[in-house]
């Protein structure tokens, strides 16, 4: 356990310092620092002062200590756009990216994993085959594009729901929530629908695939000649099975859906993270880019971390051949 | 493959091509694609979208670009069915009075056009990466892999997106709008080659140790020309339906992105930025000239996504 | 009244080429207490026997005639929820492949326990008991802690027992045995089919062992039903119908099957097929293109090929700290000679390393440790392509698996051709064509073969053409890994035959590989012994096989199957 838990820790560092050198190069070679924090009539002496006081002049391996240290205690740096810290714009942001991600993932999972069990156990049923075009409809149908039809429908034509912002949101030392007022909650529908729905039908269809796998195997045909139970074969022989590929979805899903969440906090003008990253790109605002970029990575190895530690849990084979011999 | 000089002297040219139209014919593949309905009108669908918009010039009633023709008094005309609808404009005018059923057609040219380009590119990186790894294996192996797994953690827009803002800060601004559609295929092509790479290099792990290419080994054929004639063939099914459903999803990227306004320029619109333009409109009630590119686009994607699922059940010999 | 009685089935898979109809109309008894063996080919239908009896067809197979009833009450036509209680309570199913038999994420415990309490009232703990003494009585050690270990950390025979115990914990009256040792090594199947003959008679169970072993049949089985092509063409005592069948089919398969106890020169030729037979001409080979280069190589002192000290380690779990690595010894420390002209034979179980030998020597692998000759030369030592393909072209491979030997996307004349072209053996296209052609019609292909595509050929036809792939370089070494295990006894008898011939007539060196004794006895000049990557033993072939010398080797032959019936063929 220990020596597993160790090796992937040592993969999530050589992870977090990969992506730390590509938002490093960000700085190395797009643009100037010193070019975007000084007007134009800073004199050469006052740049070259600036300069040398950022510690750009420092060879590159020194500087790229200094950078990894800061992002490693959340000084992302200035924004040249905003003029103020990073750290600070994205905390401000956070929570509502964090909330609509959530709902949505949670939205998404609740619908997709039973709705692909469903179909994967009857794959030739005609309420399969009209879900399986639904959900064929969903990944054709652009993020934004639902987003506009929503807004159309639900704000224009019928005007029961917002078509943008978070509505009143609540400050719990410093966190805001819109879950505590029934305008955040009105807000928040349209954009989780939106963004879960994409997530919802590529779940459903990863689940379905791995449910039609298990129920090929050897195994359930043998519990079958056994005289098991339908039920017994199907939810307990069968799901447990699908479940180890399930984790990683999940994982690998909740990532994506914090970068989707660009497109729809765009189209519903939701102040999170993602409008601050896009914004920071159309002003090639690299500070804030960099800051993005490690955070989504940073996400990303914590959430692998507990995929692995799961996989553990769920299946007995890992236990035995990594942690080097239980008998 | 190299030997088809050789072959026709034993066989003549012509029964041989007969013969491979007839295998063709015959073939589980055709078969299956006779038998579902659903993948004979999607195919019908792309053919005909690809068709209109590469003769976009020549089908569409009106050239949108031509400032000439362009009228400011017919802007925001609904569509001909509609009260005030001018038969002139089939599905109405947009806001500067162009003819929305003529911009559709040219904006998916642009965009069937970045979709393609991007996917050849990702295609050509994914395969030749997914290849060395795959049969090289060790460190070479072991550093692509993870640079995919890093790439793959980070979703396709997210990461076309960056590359994206990482060029327009190399590039000067005055060019952004005449390299736009360059940077679009660049990003997209860029983040989608590990989908590519991680297929082709599993079907080479399989491949590589199967007695056939152990066999070309013994002979002593190179490495190159294993992977090339060997192995490369016969991972072209999977090959295939990735890149069906790659055109699919890139022709969505570059929707997306140029809806976010880091695409094309309005100047020469795609899909997204018609979507986007008009999508200003929409609370005033115009709403044919967001919608009806929006549907073209659907439309576009859902037909190929059809035939790229198709054609994966197909090749599959596990759901047979 | 008979235990089971299959009355007249017929059993149907329609496809798109139309429908094919894989049992024809079979009837078969079995009582309690009996083993009835059903055994054919592939394709003789017999697989599709049992799945059907419990109602287990896979779609769109289904049965169109007959019927099926146990202890005289029709089960074929009941409706599923009553034949599920029928499955697992009276009868039990073993399937081949004990490695996917068993679900991964549940202990064995669990699965005998969900199987006992589905079938009898019984509590938790009773019905842990009972998978405790099940365990127990398919001679599983230490049952009542392992009862709680998953699957993977029983080994395959192990498993097998497993599964068998699986089968039988809600004692059913009828088990049906789906090949249960193919997957295994010979010791392990004489243990596994023990067990099963034991368990029939002392529970008084009725058991229908379908496989395509004639070993098998004759070691556990005493009725036997002989199918051919959907059809029952003899049914009889088991000593009756292998000491003296009366079916042509029968006879030619009895003929086919590799004698153990004495040395033939050849098989005897299957004769019994509906088929059609291809009759080719062969070549003079000693005045062909192909026995050209015999007399290009003068050298004649020492062996062909001479194995110093070789060994080859596989890390078997790699980690940048080097005391985390492990390594797996495949081969260790083997040294033999092959001598000019010989058929050398390599016999072990699986996980011997013969196999590994085979690729060594081909150059497929380079050894860990020491030094592998060919003619006088030390090939471990040889780097570049130049100084390598002489080498490649005196030394060829005929591979085990007829499906994966040759590429799907090359027309067979590609096949063929490749090694000619890359060695540039050929001065014109249109010779390369006529070799090609020749090597066809040598191996009985026929030349119309060069243009078809592997898939539309058979087992037995691929590993023709894998034949002729070899031959193309014109070798002086030809090294055969298994190459008809995946075959049928009556292909394998023809596919040893061609090989035999080709030996003689072209003066080939041969290291012949097999897991299966009687094989190599037909085979081979010298015989070497291997266990765990090590060679135990290394002897003529009349001497091992009449005064084997060590235990392992004694051992081995001793479960070696044996079909002597007093009046043999």
């Amino acid at each position: 356990m220990f020596k597993f838990i160790a090796g992937r820790l040592v993969q999530s560092i050589f992870v977090m310092l990969f992506v730390g050198a590509i938002a490093f190069t960000l700085f190395q070679f797009v643009g100037d620092p010193v070019e975007q924090m000084v007007g134009q009539d800073t004199t050469q002496a006052e740049r070259d002062e600036l300069r040398e006081r950022l510690g750009l002049n420092d060879p590159l391996i020194v500087q790229f200590a200094r950078f990894a240290g800061n992002m490693a205690t959340g000084d992302f740096g200035f924004s040249y756009q905003h003029k103020r810290p990073v750290s600070q714009l994205i905390a401000e942001r956070l929570p509502a990216t964090m909330e609509l991600a959530g709902l949505s993932i949670i939205l998404a999972l609740m619908v997709g994993i039973p709705l692909g069990v469903y179909t994967g156990l009857h794959r030739y049923g005609v309420a399969s085959k009209v879900i399986m075009t639904l959900s064929l409809i969903g990944v054709s149908l652009p993020t934004f594009l639902i987003g506009i039809l929503f807004i159309y429908l639900f704000s224009v034509i019928l005007g029961w729901l917002p078509s943008f912002g978070r509505g009143e949101v609540v400050n719990l030392g410093g966190w805001t929530t819109g879950f505590l007022t029934l305008s955040g909650w009105k807000a928040i529908i349209l954009p989780a629908i939106t963004l879960a729905l994409f997530q919802m039908t590529l779940v459903m269809r990863l689940v379905r695939a791995e449910m039609l796998e298990v129920m090929r195997t050897d195994y359930i045909k043998f519990a079958r000649a056994r005289g098991i139970s339908n039920r017994a074969v199907q939810f307990r022989h069968a799901l447990k099975n699908t479940l180890v590929p399930v984790i990683t979805i999940i994982g690998l899903q909740l990532g994506t859906v914090i970068a989707f969440a660009i497109i729809t906090e765009t189209v519903f003008q939701w102040p999170g993270m993602g409008r601050l990253f896009l914004q920071g790109i159309r002003a090639v605002d690299i500070p804030i880019m960099s800051a993005y970029l490690v955070m989504i990575a940073f996400f990303f190895v914590i959430i692998n971390l507990i995929v692995d530690i799961l996989y553990y849990v769920v299946d007995p084979r890992l236990r035995v051949d990594r942690a080097g011999g239980a008998n | 493959m190299a030997n088809t000089e050789l072959t026709s002297k034993t066989a003549t040219p012509l029964t041989r091509s007969v013969d491979g139209f007839k295998r063709a014919l015959n073939s589980d593949l055709f078969y299956s694609f006779k038998h579902s309905p659903v993948t004979i009108v999607a195919m019908a669908v792309t053919l005909l979208i690809i068709f209109t918009s590469v003769f976009a010039n020549l089908v569409a009633p009106h050239n949108p670009f031509d400032v000439a023709t362009m009228n400011l008094l017919d802007s925001e005309l609904p569509p001909v069915w509609a009260e005030m609808g001018d038969p002139k404009y089939l599905l109405g005018t947009d806001n500067l009075g162009r003819d929305v059923f003529s911009t559709i057609l040219y904006g998916s040219r642009v965009s069937l056009f970045v979709g393609f380009t991007s996917v050849v590119l990702s295609m050509v990186i994914g395969i030749a990466l997914g290849l060395i790894a795959g049969y090289k294996g060790g460190l070479i192996d072991a550093f692509i892999m993870r640079v995919a797994e890093i790439q793959l953690s980070f979703p396709t827009i997210l990461v076309a997106l960056l590359i994206n803002g990482v060029m327009r800060g190399v590039l000067p601004p005055s060019q952004h709008a005449e390299l736009a559609v360059l940077v679009l295929v660049l990003s997209i092509g860029l983040s989608n080659w590990v989908q590519f790479a991680r297929t082709v290099r599993a079907s080479t792990l399989v491949e590589r140790n199967k007695e056939y290419v152990l066999a070309a080994r013994l002979i002593g054929v190179k490495p190159l020309f294993i992977m090339i004639r060997h192995v490369l063939p016969n991972v072209m099914g999977p090959i295939l339906v990735i890149a069906t459903l790659g055109l699919a999803s890139a022709v969505l990227t570059e929707a997306t992105l140029s809806f976010l306004g880091v695409g094309v320029p309005p100047t020469e619109p795609s899909l997204g930025t018609l979507i986007n333009v008009g999508s200003d409109y929409l609370f005033s009630g115009s709403w044919w000239i967001t919608i009806f590119p929006g549907a073209a686009l659907a439309i576009l994607v859902l037909a190929v996504n059809l035939v790229g699922d198709w054609l994966r059940d197909a090749l599959n010999p596990k759901l047979r | 009244m008979a235990l089971l009685n299959i009355q007249d089935m017929r059993i149907e898979f329609p496809s798109r080429q139309g429908t094919v109809e894989a049992v024809k109309g079979i009837s078969l008894e079995v009582n309690g207490g009996e083993i009835v063996g059903v055994v054919g080919e592939s394709g003789a239908g017999k697989s599709t026997i049992g799945n059907a009896v419990i109602g287990l067809l896979e779609a769109p197979g289904r049965m169109t005639g007959g019927e099926v009833s146990l202890h005289g009450e029709r089960i074929d036509n009941l409706p599923f929820q009553t034949l599920q209680k029928i499955r697992g309570r009276k009868i039990g199913m073993i399937f081949q492949d004990p490695l996917t038999s068993l679900n991964p994420l549940f202990t064995v415990g669990q699965q005998l326990v969900e199987t006992v309490r589905t079938h009898i009232d019984m509590s938790e703990s009773e019905a842990r008991k009972r998978a405790i003494e099940m365990l127990e009585e398919v001679g599983i050690d230490d049952a009542e802690n392992r009862v709680d270990q998953y699957p993977h950390q029983f080994s395959g025979g192990m498993r097998q027992r497993v599964v068998i115990a699986l089968a039988l914990c809600a004692e059913p009256d009828l088990v049906i045995a789906d090949e249960p040792t193919t997957a295994l090594d010979v010791s392990i199947q004489a243990q596994i089919l023990d067990l099963i003959r034991n368990l029939c008679k002392t529970r008084n169970v009725g058991v229908i062992i379908i496989t395509h072993d004639m070993g098998v049949i004759a070691e556990i089985t005493d009725r036997v039903a002989v199918m051919y092509r959907g059809k029952i063409v003899e049914l009889g005592e088991t000593a009756q119908v292998l000491g003296r069948p009366e079916h042509p089919y029968t006879k030619s398969l009895m003929a086919a099957v590799p004698r153990s106890d004495v040395k033939l020169d050849r098989f005897p030729r299957v004769t019994y097929s509906d088929g059609e037979v291809k009759q080719s001409q062969h070549i003079d080979l000693k005045s062909h293109w192909l026995g050209e280069n015999r007399n290009t190589y003068t050298n004649t002192e020492g062996p062909l090929v001479r194995c110093e000290n070789i060994s080859m380690r596989f890390t078997s779990r790699y980690s940048l700290i080097p005391s985390w690595r492990q390594y797996f010894n495949a081969v260790d420390d083997v040294s033999f000679d092959i001598k000019r002209g010989e058929i050398f034979g390599v016999v072990g179980e699986s996980g011997s390393g013969k196999s590994t030998i085979a690729r060594m020597i081909s150059g497929l692998y380079t050894p860990s440790k020491g030094k592998i000759y060919f003619d006088g030369t030390s090939v471990s030592d040889l780097k570049t392509d130049k100084e390598l393909d002489p080498f490649r072209r005196q030394i060829q491979m005929i591979f085990q698996d007829p499906y994966s030997s040759l590429n799907p996307r090359m027309r067979v004349f590609d096949v063929i051709a490749e090694p000619i072209r890359h060695h540039r053996l050929a001065e014109s296209k249109d010779q390369i064509a006529q070799i090609v052609e020749d090597l066809l019609e040598h191996v009985e292909l026929g030349r119309a073969a060069a243009w078809k595509y592997p898939h539309e050929f058979s087992g037995g036809q691929r590993q023709r053409i894998s034949i002729a792939r070899a031959l193309a370089t014109r070798p002086r070494f030809l090294i055969c890994d298994e190459p008809t295990s995946a075959l049928d006894v009556s292909i394998q008898a023809q596919i040893l035959n061609l090989l035999k011939d080709l030996q003689q007539a072209l003066g080939l060196t041969m290291l012949f590989i097999s897991h299966d004794l009687p094989v190599i006895r037909q085979m081979c000049d010298r015989v070497a012994v291997m266990q765990y990557g090590k060679l135990v033993e290394v002897a003529e072939t009349e001497a091992l096989f009449t005064n084997p010398q060590q235990d392992y080797t004694k051992r081995l032959l001793e479960l070696m199957p044996t079909l002597n019936f007093e009046a043999a063929v």
